[in-house]
């Protein structure tokens, strides 16, 4: 049962979590332009633009087109947000319990949040559909199919941890608590012997892949692409609906980055070096943020700046061809390793 | 329209093409390149009108484009400003003829002019500092 304090404490949870997720994600933003900038050999603009940007679109005007289906139109963009921020509120922030997805009274899990980490995208389709316009139509139709092409990858990296974890015997594999080590301490590279090792390394190289795809940067903004479709599904949108969706898309890359890390990266500083529990909890949020920034460089920043974009046929190929292949391999390794673990000698 | 602090240093620039012979596009390409780098201002080029503060012209406009000039214009979001690029701006060889619907000023207004054929990238970075200034201007601010 529900008390009334748990009632509160997820209140107060949810808005540090929204408050948390929209200034990381900006920061995220502002340091992804920065690096990307210095590797074009640039200066880049300031850390704090994205702040700026947010705050320029929100002095602006919102222009609603004639032929738009006004409702949806503007509530695509609050439900894209409120979506994304939802999403944070199932994963662990360093030692930080999710707000809603804790072991003991949780309310979801991984599949949840595999399913959620589709509504930003449905949101976008939606009101890409209802801005009535020839552009962001073609932007919508293109963001369901990338969004089919990455959802099978990113489901076998999901099933084969989780199916891992529960091979070794621990309660609830696909709680993000138990993945992330925060009830038992081990995370999953402390589970696979030598096998499972290298399909774990194959698994964290295609979740870094299904990363780009997932938050729409080069190379798989196919969506949005400004030199072929203007904007995509964003195209008629601008001033307040605009920075929405701006600041959604951030919500939801460090909530990509937050699933990586959990997933593959959860060592905590607080399990080597005894601290006290109050320094601990701080010590480990801000090694969380260097794993996030560090995520977000090798899976957005590096890839966006090496790459052009891909086509959308292209996309699909890649996504359900190679990515989904080498996803397989990755958990029939993991398979093989659990085998020989469980002595099971073939 | 009370303009934020924030305004003139996030300019996203829309780039219309109402009949230029290419070469001014060229340079507003070659503005945005690392060497310039205009993006450590904010600036930044985007696909659609909706999203853009700034629009910049090129070329004179042709009777296919003047009411497509006047439709775009219409469609951005206020607040908003205009550079006209390129000597074209005012006909220039182009002046009279036949097939023009006239100067961009004749059909939105232009804030800003940057002359040249074309303008070397220097010459619309100062294009747009002028512009910032007259923003700042609009919001009662100093120029
Ligand atoms: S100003 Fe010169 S370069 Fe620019 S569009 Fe006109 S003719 Fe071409």
């Amino acid at each position: 049962m529900i008390t009334l304090i748990d009632l509160l404490m997820i209140v107060v949870g949810t808005i540090f979590v929204a408050g948390f997720g929209i200034v990381a994600g900006l920061c995220i933003f502002g340091i992804d332009r920065k690096f990307a900038a210095h590797m074009q050999a640039r200066i880049g603009p300031p850390i704090r633009q994205p702040f700026i940007d947010v705050m320029k679109l929100l002095c602006k005007d919102s222009v609603i087109p004639e032929n738009a289906v006004p409702s949806i139109f503007n509530w695509a963009p609050v439900v894209a947000l409120a979506s994304s921020i939802v999403i944070l509120l199932y994963l662990p922030l360093g030692s930080i319990m999710p707000v809603l997805g804790g072991l003991s009274g949780g309310y979801g899990d991984l599949i949840l949040v595999m399913y959620l980490l589709t509504v930003p995208a449905l949101a976008m389709v939606a009101g890409g559909f209802a801005s009535g316009s020839p552009y962001a139509t073609v932007g919508s139709q293109r963001e369901m199919v990338t969004m089919m092409a990455y959802e099978f990858p990113l489901a076998v990296v999901i099933i084969a941890i989780a199916w891992r974890l529960s091979m070794a015997g621990m309660a609830e594999p696909f709680s993000l608590a138990t993945i992330a080590g925060l009830t038992t301490g081990v995370p999953i590279w402390g589970v696979v012997g030598p096998v499972g090792i290298l399909g774990c390394i194959i698994l964290m190289v295609v979740l870094a892949w299904v990363t780009p795809a997932e938050v729409s940067r080069v190379p798989c903004d196919t969506p949005e692409a400004e030199t072929e479709l203007c904007g995509g599904l964003l195209v008629e949108y601008s001033g307040r609906n605009l920075a929405m969706f701006y600041l959604a898309q951030a919500v939801k890359t460090v909530a990509m980055a937050s699933l990586a890390v959990a997933i593959f990266l959860p060592w905590n500083i607080s399990w080597y070096v005894a601290m006290p529990a109050p320094a601990a909890v701080v010590v480990d949020f801000i090694f969380y943020l260097v794993k996030v920034v560090v995520v977000v460089f090798f899976s957005v920043s590096l890839i966006r700046v090496s790459m052009a974009r891909f086509r959308i046929n292209h996309l699909v190929t890649i996504y359900w061809g190679y990515l989904a292949g080498l996803g397989i391999i990755g958990l029939l390794l993991i398979m093989l390793d659990a085998f020989i673990k469980g002595g099971i000698v073939i | 329209m009370k303009l934020n602090r924030a305004f003139s240093r996030s300019l996203w620039v829309f780039h219309f093409n109402s009949g230029s012979c290419n070469g001014c596009d060229i340079e507003v390409v070659a503005t945005l390149m690392p060497r310039y780098d205009p993006e450590r201002f904010g600036v930044k080029l985007v696909g659609s009108p909706k999203h853009a503060d700034v629009l910049v012209v090129t070329g004179p406009v042709t009777h296919d484009m003047g009411g497509r000039l006047r439709r775009v214009y219409e469609q951005m979001a206020d607040p908003k400003v205009v550079i006209g690029m390129g000597s074209c701006q005012s006909g220039g060889v182009f002046f009279d003829s036949y097939n023009l619907d006239g100067p961009a000023e004749e059909i939105i207004p232009v804030d800003v002019y940057v002359p040249g054929c074309p303008p070397r990238p220097e010459a619309v970075i100062y294009g747009v500092v002028k512009a910032i200034a007259k923003l700042e201007g609009l919001d009662g601010g100093v120029q």
